[in-house]
């Protein structure tokens, strides 16, 4: 299952190391996390739903879905997806339990900082490039195990504009922004660290932060918070969607371009927007067949150059069609898909069988905002943002001071806004904490603003347009 | 709804055919036709010869001044822009390619058309492989097929 040559990825070779997965002897490669290097063993049930005790498999990649909690070194509900696996690990299944409120060996750590971030994607570490270019002190906390959120994995090459390094892999973006974060010497950076919760403001925003291996707790005191926590991958329901091999197409593009072990040998894509045709295009690169991509809508999403070049290496686009049950014993062995008539049902007699061993979906994301919520932002369902968003104006401000949003969290959009959004909101919370004002920040403000804006012009920005149109007309009403 | 937007395969109808004089000189030929903010072809064209009224605005080659010195194709992120050129005998398509193997000079691969279909073979007359892994690679193929042939598979 693992990738032995990829025409634009290296995937260097690391060290072997052992574990235990039940008891059972597997091998890993340093740096790899637990639920990949199982899957690259071909072991893809990582646990079972509590009550009908289902196989549950790997879904999000990005720790976010919790399909893959397992007890690792005897600590309950690990996301085993951005864990990494260690030498000499312990590894257990079906073992799910809450964990003792006990807290042994456990390090507590107090930190001031200037500017908290969560979440280190290229808007979370866009902004604290701005903040620490403004001398700030910046505190940039990310669960995963490294830096780059979603760009480290994004094989292809941006579009946009030269400034916004157009013509650029997203891998090599991550680095880039990654280099220029470190140099800075006000930025400090906790990986592998999930900020759990907001406690209110009390000489500053408090808020506790873990690293549950490490069996570390922080408790943080900021001055200025910005929630950059990104988006996850929706799920649509039809028999069998819990089956593992049903994955999303972002956790897939986790497990292939970042650890370079392939998902299966043969997919069935759901979902023709941009994610879904660029994520089919990318499993070919890696070697892996992928049957065809079915889209409810009777149109493509994506762009037309992505689904063009999908088709000339023979792939086929099946619109007005969809996913009817995922079926196999423990593991996808096939899906029925159908065509839907214009008022979405399916097509009766239309039923076709897709031999595969995995089926992606790629049918949409939703905000990572709770965080957001559990501070008490003012919030609103805005459709066209994905979900439910915090209200923030231009600036990237929310309805509580001092807490800001940037990226797909404040709205799903592309890399390249998030990376706009960021530096916003890394600018205007550094302007925020000085005590004179200059002219020259307000203007480098502006033109972020006005190209953020040209980058929401044209047909495909017309979903971002209404979805910021809406959220700052509330920001306006609400005074913010 | 475009025919397009329906199959994920772009019609020759919606392109801009260069003329005979042209595509004997050899030029880009430009396949992106939607509204996208990206311009990165106009940026990298060292004789200007792309235009675009905003950044979303598709590409315009401008046939006279351009040389097929394939940089867009290199550059689009989009790997929408091909290099068409007729010879007397045959005809000479420079297409970017991310796969592996790659091809080398001489071998005999696949021509396949915009639906991954097989078409003809085609022989291998120039490899360029760019710093980001974007490879450049000229076929020859039938002077008839220089508007058909849009990718390759290697054979072995």
């Amino acid at each position: 299952m693992r990738i032995d040559r990829h025409p634009i990825l290296h995937f260097e070779k690391k060290k072997e190391i052992y574990f235990r997965y039940n008891g059972q002897k597997i091998k890993a490669f340093e740096g790899e996390t637990i639920a990949s290097a199982l899957h690259a063993a071909d072991i893809k049930i990582l646990s079972h739903s509590i009550k009908y005790h289902r196989p549950r498999g790997f879904f999000c990649g990005i720790g976010k879905c919790s399909s893959c909690l397992m007890r690792v070194n005897g600590v309950p509900n690990v996301r085993s997806c951005i864990t990494p696996v260690e030498s000499g690990m312990t590894v257990e299944s079906d073992r799910q339990q809450l964990p003792s409120i006990d807290f042994p060996d456990g390090r507590k750590e107090d930190i001031k900082t200037d500017i908290l971030i969560a979440g280190a994607g290229p808007a979370g570490i866009s902004a604290a490039i701005e903040a620490g270019k403004q001398g700030k002190s910046v505190l940039l906390v990310d669960e995963n195990p490294s830096m780059g959120g979603q760009l480290i994995k994004q094989t292809h090459k941006f579009f946009g504009s030269r400034k916004e390094r157009a013509g650029t892999r997203g891998i090599k973006i991550a680095e880039e922004l990654e280099d220029e974060a470190k140099k800075l010497s006000d930025v400090k950076i906790l990986l592998e660290t999930s900020v759990l919760g907001y406690y209110g403001n009390n000489k500053g925003h408090m808020l506790g932060a873990a690293n549950k291996m490490k069996n570390v707790l922080y408790r943080i005191t900021a001055k200025k918070v910005i929630f950059a926590c990104g988006a996850q991958e929706d799920m649509i329901s039809f028999p069998g969607n819990d089956l593992p091999g049903v994955y999303g197409a972002g956790g897939v593009q986790t497990l292939m371009n970042v650890y370079g072990i392939k998902p299966g040998n043969k997919v069935l894509m759901v979902g023709a927007g941009n994610v879904g045709i660029i994520v089919s295009y990318q499993l070919l690169q890696a070697g892996v067949d992928v049957d065809r991509v079915v889209e409810a809508l009777p149109k493509i999403g994506g762009y037309s150059v992505h689904a063009a070049k999908l088709r000339r290496n023979g792939v086929p686009i099946y619109t007005s069609h969809s996913i009817k049950e995922v079926y196999g014993d423990g593991k996808v062995e096939g899906a029925i898909i159908a065509r839907l008539d214009d008022k979405w049902n399916f097509v009766e007699g239309s039923e076709e069988d897709v031999k595969c061993d995995t089926v992606c979906l790629a049918v949409g994301l939703t905000p990572s905002a709770r965080l957001l919520f559990q501070a008490g932002v003012k919030r609103d369902y805005v459709p066209e943002a994905g979900g439910h968003v915090a209200i923030h104006n231009g600036e990237m401000e929310t309805s509580v001071g001092g807490i800001y949003v940037a990226g797909d969290s404040s709205g799903i959009e592309e890399a390249s806004t998030a990376m706009l959004e960021g530096r916003i909101a890394g600018l205007s919370a550094s302007m925020s904490l000085n005590h004179t004002k200059n002219g020259k920040e307000e203007s480098v403000m502006k033109e972020y603003i006005r190209t953020l804006d040209e980058m929401r012009k044209g047909p495909f920005g017309i979903k971002a347009r209404e979805a910021k149109r809406k959220i700052l007309q509330e920001a306006l009403n609400e005074g913010i | 709804m475009k025919e397009y937007e329906k199959t994920g395969v772009i019609g020759l109808d919606e392109l801009r055919i260069p003329s005979e004089k042209h595509i004997k000189k050899g030029v880009a030929v430009s396949e992106c036709i939607q509204e996208i903010p990206c311009n990165p072809c106009v940026d990298v064209c060292p004789v200007n010869a792309i235009s675009m009224e905003t950044i979303n605005s598709p590409p315009v080659v401008d046939y006279d001044r351009c040389t097929g010195c394939a940089q867009c194709v290199a550059v689009c992120p989009g790997l929408a822009i091909f290099v068409v050129k007729k010879g007397d005998d045959g005809a000479l398509i420079t297409i970017p390619y991310e796969f592996l193997p790659v091809p080398e000079k001489g071998e005999v691969v696949k021509a396949l058309d915009r639906e991954g279909n097989e078409v003809d073979t085609a022989v291998v007359r120039r490899v360029i492989t760019k710093k980001d892994n974007t490879c450049l690679i000229t076929v020859e193929v039938k002077k008839d097929l220089v508007m058909v042939v849009r990718n390759i598979r290697v054979m072995k």
